[in-house]
């Protein structure tokens, strides 16, 4: 990442948080605008952040994974399902239902994560049809699954799908469970609520592995490894290096990446599963991986913008009313709803300067 | 291959046939092995798969009613697998087929219900009809160009770019069906535009049957897009930039023309999907009927080997699965999504040839086909 790429992030989000301000700043604060912008963007980011991080642990090893989407959509569905089961059949609090809810959703990811490695490192398949294979497969079968669990039989229509037992509870709220209070640890959770710092357990450990990965990937012994099998498996294979263990081991961890975003779905911003629901939020955050050159916090940065463009969509609707005449375009949600689209075409036509991925991304190895 | 090579004396049908076999035998492998994985899921959901793919066959091929409406399934599945099956032969993966071909049935209906008001005369059926369906191609083809040029020029990656494409499509005709294009009746609740005009309208074969002129037009061009790739110069060049782009640059192919074209080419062929869907059997556009299509196109695509016959023979087999599932659902309970996992099943054994061949041992050949490459394009 250098400067320009920095400077035009920095520009984009300026630009579209300033609109908002522009619009609703008579009726409410700026400053309240833009906090609240703020949070929107980092929960939203959240499944591009963690799909981008998941892209780049892949890609960095040397497999190319377009399967992000499909596998934040099986995990969605099936930590979804986990948390409900959990909670209906075997009786759990809804605490505990969530949180195995997340353990399925990570789980997911891998297990799909591990059908790619497999697909796409054992038999060499051409790692974009793999990885659209995965979409596929994902969409039959959430789609399969959903309808013959919650639908009444033989209907096409109806049903009764039920809900997750809540959602993931905020850091105030969970820090007020803790310290026993809102006014317990010093006064922390009520100092925290309302704050950008009021995240959800997934947004809050997006952000966190976006560090990890970094340290990960530059500073340890695995994170060389990894580079080093994407960049020129042959020098690796020579020196000792296992090519296939690390490649399985780092799309199977970007599989359970992608399945903490598909949680983020189901069991973090909605408590309910619609088919098709992650909405090409895999794609996008490949986007965010290219733009970011694959580095975390390239990554991240990019994740932030396709972030503020939704949380612009998100907000504007408060201020439906006050949007001038010659603005009226953005009364129409789905005309303002093309932005991330825009922005990541925008992006990947390389205006800001190339990007280089790893050397043998895409390419099986044979020794 | 040796044993043809030493006698030449067979006929040409004994030789074309073996060359059908041989490229066959992995794909029809492969819908084999997904059929019984789907009966698995079945049976382990607690449904009786013999029942089920009866009730299926039934209503995919059990009647002259149910081969009708199959064939209205296919028409679409033709073109688009086209769409998807010539793309890959430039070396390209278009994803955006959905995208472009809800925009060539928006187009298409536009000039179907619009046109003749807007310029305030009566167009007769020889003239309407095609602008109609020359729109759909036009505007799909340009759906198409746009991420085609940005590959060329700017080096923006295909595969997210058609992508993209398709949410934005997919916006904008939510857009248009919901304000601008709506059906201005005031009975009419749903987002979609007014019913074309009977002018513009491709006729059903026969009477009393779903089936339009729509699917020999899909089964013409199929065999056009035969010709047009491998006897013409164009096909030749667009072969080669998508099996070794090297060798096209040095033999003095435009490759970036080359490209652009071939997405435009790509799109276009949705585009007519489209606008021959709502010309021939829906008379409208309405939101969400362009949904799954694309990745429905690329199975079709890959399921027959890129090829055009693969493709029509493919797009039969899916829509008579899609067609069928209705009357499986209806005497099985087992949903109709039950599909999407069978076809991604064949799809999954066809790109992963290898598990199949290791299942039913048979020898591998070395023509892998080249399909995609990576980011760096």
């Amino acid at each position: 990442m250098d400067w320009r790429r920095f400077s035009f992030i920095g520009i984009i989000i300026i630009l579209l948080f300033g609109v908002v301000v522009l619009i609703g700043g008579e009726q409410i604060s700026p400053l309240i605008i833009i906090s609240s912008m703020l949070a929107t963007t980092l929960s939203v980011a959240t499944p591009l952040t963690l799909g981008a991080l998941s892209g780049i642990f892949c890609e960095r090893a040397g497999v190319v994974n377009i399967g992000i989407e499909g596998m934040m959509l099986a995990a969605a569905f099936f930590g979804w399902l986990a948390s409900i089961y959990m909670n209906s059949i075997f009786e759990y609090s809804p605490a505990i239902s969530l949180t195995i809810g997340v353990l399925a959703a990570i789980l997911t990811g891998g297990l799909f994560a591990l059908l790619h490695a497999w697909l796409s490192i054992t038999f060499k398949v051409d790692q974009i049809i793999g990885g659209t294979v995965i979409n596929i497969l994902a969409i039959g079968v959430t789609g399969f699954l959903n309808r013959q669990l919650f639908f009444d039989k033989g209907s096409i229509f109806g049903g009764n799908v039920p809900h997750a037992p809540g959602l993931l509870p905020t850091l105030s709220k969970a820090l007020t469970v803790l310290c026993s209070g809102a006014q317990g640890c010093g006064g922390l959770p009520s100092l925290i609520a309302g704050t950008i710092f009021d995240q959800k357990p997934v947004a809050i450990s997006a952000i966190l592995l976006v560090i990890v990965a970094n340290y990960v990937l530059f500073n340890t012994r695995w994170g060389l490894r990894t580079r080093a099998v994407g960049e020129h498996p042959k020098a690796a294979d020579t020196v000792g290096i296992d090519v296939r263990r690390v490649r399985y081991i780092n799309v199977v961890i970007g599989g359970m990446l992608a399945g903490l975003a598909g949680a983020y779905f189901t069991i973090e911003s909605v408590p309910s599963f619609e088919p098709l629901m992650t909405n090409g939020r895999g794609f996008i955050a490949l986007a965010a991986m290219i733009f970011g050159n694959w580095t975390p916090f390239g990554a991240w940065a990019a994740a932030l913008v396709f972030g503020a463009s939704q949380a612009l969509q998100i907000n504007l609707q408060f201020f439906r009313e006050s949007i001038p005449p010659a603005w009226a375009f953005l009364q129409q949600s789905y005309v303002v709803g093309l932005a991330p689209y825009i922005l990541t075409m925008l992006i990947l036509t390389g205006v800001i300067g190339k990007t280089t991925p790893p050397a043998a991304d895409g390419q099986p190895y044979e020794k | 291959m040796q044993a043809a090579a030493e006698k030449p004396a067979r006929g040409w049908f004994v030789r074309l046939w073996r060359a059908f076999v041989e490229a066959a035998l992995v794909p029809i492998l492969a819908i084999i092995t997904a059929v019984i994985g789907g009966g698995i899921i079945i049976w382990v959901v607690g449904g009786n798969p013999f029942a089920a793919y009866l009730g299926l066959l039934q209503g995919a091929f059990g009647s002259t009613r149910a081969w009708s409406e199959t064939f209205v399934w296919a028409t679409p599945y033709i073109f688009a697998g086209l769409a998807v099956a010539l793309a890959f032969k430039g070396g390209l993966f278009n994803i955006g087929a959905e995208g472009q071909l809800a925009f060539g049935a928006l187009a298409a209906a536009w000039v179907g219900y619009a046109l003749p008001n807007l310029l305030g005369v009566q167009l007769p059926g020889y003239i309407h009809l095609p602008l109609a369906i020359l729109a759909g191609m036009l505007v799909g083809a340009l759906w198409g160009a746009i991420p085609g040029a940005l590959k060329a020029y700017a080096g923006g990656h295909e595969v997210i770019n058609t992508i993209m494409m398709n949410y934005i499509a997919l916006n904008l005709t939510s857009f248009l069906l919901n304000g601008p294009m709506k059906d201005k009746n005031p009975l009419n609740v749903i987002a979609r535009t007014p019913e074309i005009a009977e002018s513009a309208r491709l006729l059903p074969i026969f009477a009393n049957l779903r089936i339009h002129w729509g699917f020999p037009l899909a089964l013409l061009t199929a065999f056009l897009v035969w010709y047009l790739l491998w006897k013409t110069t164009l096909g030749f060049e667009i072969r080669t930039a998508g099996s070794n782009p090297d060798a096209a640059k040095y033999a003095g192919i435009n490759f970036k023309r080359i490209l652009v074209l071939t997405m435009a080419l790509s799109g276009l062929l949705a585009g007519l999907a489209g606008a021959v869907e709502v010309t021939g059997l829906n008379y409208r556009q309405e939101l969400g009927f362009s949904i799954g299509y694309g990745f429905d196109a690329i199975a079709i695509a890959l399921l027959g080997k890129t090829h055009p016959l693969g493709v029509v023979l493919s797009a039969i087999l899916f829509a008579g699965m899609r067609n069928g599932a209705t009357r499986m659902q209806f005497l099985t309970q087992i949903p109709v999504d039950i599909i999407s996992v069978i076809q991604a099943l064949i799809l999954l054994f066809v790109a992963a040839d290898a598990i199949v061949r290791k299942i039913y041992r048979i020898k591998a050949r070395e023509d892998r086909l080249v399909l995609t490459r990576g980011w760096g394009g």
